[in-house]
């Protein structure tokens, strides 16, 4: 091995502990981009491929009651590849371990084989047996009450109890994530669905011969819209509801929006966390080179060219840099196999695909290697610049001016060592400014990502408080008639109880479409509010229609302007409505009307989907009780559950990644503390040491090197908050979506704890460089020159 | 000399100079201050002699000795190493100058402290053009017993001879040392001294020696006296003594 080549191993022996701080926060850099892009690639891949290896449908229909003949002719239109023709229906179940209504969606399976389309993935069990009492459950259920092949449940069919035994747990391309009827949040424990044999729900729903629910596949190349069109007039004699598509299916849309998110994420924080760790290794390495100053004056005297001598320090650097992405590369793989593991887990795929793109492997290399390459590059040139006679002789006394201070004539205020330090920042700016704003940008990327917890809390506020007013919201398992409401209200523990009635619905305008269910209020009522974009709360109007914020932002009106409404039943009535008002959330596309007006448009008075209700805190246990012997009621949702439910679905995804780039964040600030704090140390070692010789305590020695890094650290933490919040805007704007957006907050609290943890951080390798500075060998600095 | 610079340069004028300096000045700036280091040096230096340079502290001993090495550049004036003018050198040449023909010892040894004292001499010997081997130069010092030291285990004698072996081991034609004794007892610095005095008489380099110490001037063919910047007088040396019997 080269001589040059056992110098550099052994330098980098000797600086280990800078160099493992250093090659850590290249990791991190690298290791998030690895990560997060692995987990979201493999997340696509693994959607894509179940949905294909268990044939997901392209198109969904929901009708009344439509003869098995109408399967062939739905077989026959134009670009459809295959049809699947079941029967589905929300039916009550009774678990008497929980002391709430539970609910499910009941799936006809084929009387033989296996569904062509939407097939089952089995994950424990077979699938029921012909004409016999069984059924297969949907995992997340299976998993939140319990249940194993042989359990039995018991299931209101039509209103009569029926008990079933549990032969088998499946997971569905369908059924990725499941939304309770009336509800806006998954609650595995109350809602999941069962699939049972087609003849048992032919003869309790009243449907033998016929089927009241389609899915198609498309062929290659079918136009989407075009088969829904002729689906539609197919179906239209039979009671069908408007088709549609993937796009509008609900589990499909929140996967789609869930990986929207992440990929999103994705986009935003890890070219940060990159380019923040560029900025370090490019600052800590050239700062370390500067320091080599000697050696490099040396190197030359004995006729060592400036390429060879560049390139000795070159290596020097690719090795941290190189320690940095290897340990990036294999944590970011390990951790993004990790994470994908963990999404798998809550978006219930049957199988993991993991992969990763090395085009992005390639580019956390580059910008990593790239960095590492200028910064020490600046500092070799800037050393070879010199004359060797130069180099090698100690940089002449550096001038220092008087500061501001000593020209205000406060320097008698100030001790010796304090002048030092004041001097020491205005002689070398740059490098201050450096140090500071690496420190920043730790607590920049610990604002930035606190914030989100800030946003979920704000949400939850702004929705569950501030918006919605109700204790509990009761899902019917049918639309009935006015009359559920009089049975919940009559129940011990209510205070107030409000029907809601939602009808599905396109609204448009111009070209711009979205389907969604159009909820109707009463007016006067208790139990919603409406705030608009100035935060000032209106009452919801007898005529027209209020829209979300985001909901008119996609149709691109605002109020008073006209939106088309079609109410997407058999009826298919028409009209043509004003926006009355724009109120701002945070949750899903929503449209609000009068219950009145909304029931006339459908032409179906008194009908209603769900019950709001304000409950009586001491009977809310008896009262959900009470609501299981009611057969109407499918699900109730109380508000506390409807928040931990928040948290734990929307949340989750969110605040897996953002706990990691935390702990990265922090990694990050101690990075950058130790570096500067031991860069400064072989930088003024001798300086400090001669202070020694001179009768200066330890402490205070400490204090002249520490003090100046505190009060960089200290100046770095208003900036960093600053930056922080610019930060949290970026990510509050990149990460919204059509069903969930986070609002923009940030709470005074968070800010506290960024700072903390920075200083925390920076406390951290203080200790580590003051035990050095305890250690200074006093004899040598006299014995030798530097 | 590389060989391309040996083709072009003129046939010399007088074989036996290695240095014809002319008119040397250096004025550098150390932090606010100008300081004129050289005020106007003609000297020639001649082959396979030791030439003791003397003078206090701050007399440009030091900055004629890095002129004659490459390692900085005159303000004004020449100096040339045989016809070759190293003032007009490009930093290229300057490199392949030290590389290939001059050996430097310094007061303070500026040993790699991360290489044990042969990989210090090979630091050298890897990119010299006909180097002797690391542990022959390390012999000549009286230092093979110890090649396998760090810096940190030798004592600063030692360390010193170790920086003299590195100096030596490509076979230069110039030996610099600057105050090569500076930071030694007088018995170790006589056992470095010595070391300089054998290789001059065993393969004849021409030996530039700093000091402030007026005795081991005794051990140069000449002296040079220096003063502000300027050469006071140069005297040859009638009888030179032998390092070993130096006394201070």
């Amino acid at each position: 091995m080269p001589i040059l080549d056992r110098k550099l191993l052994r330098d980098l022996w000797h600086v280990k502990g800078q160099a493992l701080a250093i090659a850590a926060v290249v990791a991190c850099g690298v290791a998030i981009v690895v990560m997060t892009y692995g987990a979201m690639m493999s997340l696509r891949q693994t959607r894509d491929a179940y949905y294909e290896r268990y044939r997901f449908a392209d198109v969904f229909s929901q009708l009344r009651r439509a003869p098995e003949r109408v399967t062939s002719q739905i077989a026959s239109i134009p670009g459809v590849a295959a049809g699947e023709a079941r029967i589905t229906h929300y039916a009550a179940l009774d678990i008497p371990s929980l002391n709430r209504p539970a609910a499910a969606l009941l799936v006809s399976l084929p009387e033989r084989g296996e569904p062509r389309l939407n097939r089952l993935a089995l994950r424990e069990g077979r699938l029921p047996l012909h004409g016999r009492d069984e059924l297969v459950i949907s995992e997340n259920m299976a998993q939140a009450l319990g249940y194993r092949p042989g359990a039995h449940l018991s299931v209101l069919l039509n209103g009569r109890k029926r008990s079933f035994t549990v032969v088998g747990i499946a997971l569905s391309p369908e059924f990725v994530y499941t939304l309770p009827p009336g509800q806006l949040m998954a609650d595995d424990k109350t809602f999941g669905i069962l699939w049972i044999d087609r003849r048992i729900l032919e003869a309790a729903y009243d449907l033998d011969g016929a089927f009241n629910d389609v899915s198609v596949l498309l062929s290659p190349g079918a136009s989407e819209p075009e088969v829904i069109r002729r689906l539609d007039a197919l179906l239209s004699r039979y009671g069908g509801t408007a088709a549609y598509g993937r796009a509008d299916q609900i589990s499909n849309a929140y996967v789609d929006q869930e990986l929207e998110q992440l990929r999103t994420v994705a986009l935003v924080i890890p070219p940060v966390f990159l380019a923040v760790a560029a900025f370090l290794i490019n600052m800590v390495l050239s700062r370390l080179i500067d320091t080599e100053r000697e050696s490099i004056g040396l190197l030359k005297s004995f006729g060592y060219s400036n390429r060879e001598v560049g390139w000795h320090y070159l290596k020097f650097s690719l090795a941290i840099t190189a320690l940095g992405v290897l340990a990036g590369m294999a944590g970011g793989l390990w951790l993004g196999q990790w994470m994908t593991g963990m999404y798998q887990s809550y978006f219930r795929f049957p199988f993991l695909e993991y992969r990763i793109d090395p085009a992005v492997f390639s580019a956390a290399v580059f910008v990593s290697f790239a960095a590492a390459v200028a910064g020490t590059w600046t500092a070799v040139l800037r050393a070879v610049g010199l004359a060797p006679a130069m180099a090698m002789q100690p940089p002449a006394p550096t001038v220092y001016r008087r500061t501001l201070l000593d020209r205000l004539g406060l320097d008698r205020f100030v001790s010796m060592p304090t002048q030092m330090i004041l001097r020491h920042i205005e002689r070398w700016p740059v490098r201050a400014a450096v140090t500071t704003s690496g420190a920043a940008m730790a607590v920049m990327l610990l604002v930035g990502l606190f914030f989100f917890f800030d946003a979920i809390d704000e949400l939850i506020d702004t929705f569950y408080f501030q918006a919605n007013r109700q204790d509990v919201v009761i899902g019917l398992v049918d639309q009935r008639g006015a009359r559920a409401e009089f049975d919940v209200g009559h129940l011990t523990g209510i205070r107030a109880a409000e029907p809601v009635l939602e009808v599905p619905a396109r609204l448009s305008s111009g070209h711009l479409s979205q389907r969604l269910g159009i909820t109707g209020l009463r007016q006067g009522t208790r139990f919603r509010a409406f705030y608009d974009a100035a935060g000032r709360s209106f009452t919801l109007p007898e005529r027209g229609i209020v829209l979300s914020n985001k909901l008119a932002d996609l149709l691109a009106v605002h109020g008073g302007s006209k939106v088309d409404v079609d109410v997407l039943d058999s009826a298919r009535r028409h009209a043509q409505l004003s926006v009355s008002g724009i109120a701002v959330e945070h949750v899903g596309l929503a449209a609000y009307m009068d219950q009145r007006a909304l029931a006339e448009l459908t032409g179906e008075p008194h009908t209603l989907t769900s019950v709001q209700a304000l409950v009586d805190r001491a009977m809310q246990e008896r009262f959900l009780k009470r609501l299981k012997d009611i057969p109407a009621v499918a699900t109730v949702s109380t508000r506390e559950q409807a928040i931990s439910s928040l948290r734990d679905t929307m949340a989750q995804s969110m605040t897996i990644v953002i706990d990691f780039y935390i702990g990265l964040g922090a990694i990050i600030a101690f990075g950058v503390v130790y570096n500067a704090a031991r860069i400064s140390l072989s930088e003024r070692g001798r300086e400090l040491a001669s202070l020694r010789v001179l009768g200066f305590t330890t402490g205070e020695v400490t204090y002249i090197l520490l003090g100046e890094l505190a009060l960089l650290v200290v100046a770095a933490l208003p900036l960093g908050c600053i930056l922080g919040y610019g930060l949290g805007w970026l990510m509050s704007a990149a990460m919204e979506t059509k069903l969930f957006r986070v609002p923009f907050v940030i709470y005074p609290a968070t800010y506290g704890t960024a700072m903390t943890i920075t200083l925390v951080s920076a406390s951290a390798s203080a200790v580590a460089v003051a035990w050095r500075i305890s250690r200074l060998d006093l004899i040598s600095v006299l014995k030798t020159r530097e | 000399m590389h060989a391309s610079m040996m083709e072009m340069s003129p046939p010399s004028a007088d074989a036996h100079v290695a240095f014809h300096v002319h008119g040397l000045t250096k004025t550098y700036r150390s932090g606010e201050i100008d300081v004129q280091a050289l005020r106007g040096i003609d000297l020639d230096i001649f082959r396979s002699e030791i030439l003791v340079l003397l003078g206090p502290s701050g007399s440009g001993k030091s900055t004629f000795l890095n002129i004659l090495g490459g390692l900085d550049r005159p303000t004004s004036g020449e100096a040339l190493f045989r016809e070759h003018n190293l003032t007009k050198m490009s930093d290229r040449e300057l490199t392949l100058y030290r590389r290939d023909h001059v050996g430097f010892v310094f007061q303070f040894y500026n040993l790699v402290p991360s290489l044990t004292a042969r990989e210090n001499v090979a630091l050298v010997t890897e990119i010299a053009a006909n180097p002797m081997k690391a542990s022959d130069a390390l012999a000549i010092v009286g230092l093979e017993a110890r090649q396998d030291h760090f810096p940190a285990q030798l004592s600063g004698g030692e360390q010193q001879r170790v920086a003299i072996a590195r100096a030596i081991a490509k076979r230069p034609e110039i030996l610099l040392c600057d105050e090569p004794t500076g930071a030694l007892d007088s018995e170790t610095g006589i056992v470095v001294l010595e070391a300089i005095e054998r290789i001059n008489a065993e393969l004849g380099t021409t030996s530039v020696v700093i000091t402030h110490n007026v005795v081991i001037a005794e051990m140069g063919n000449r002296v040079a006296s220096f003063a502000d910047g300027r050469i006071a007088d140069v005297r040859a040396n009638a009888s030179r003594r032998s390092a070993r019997s130096l006394r201070w």
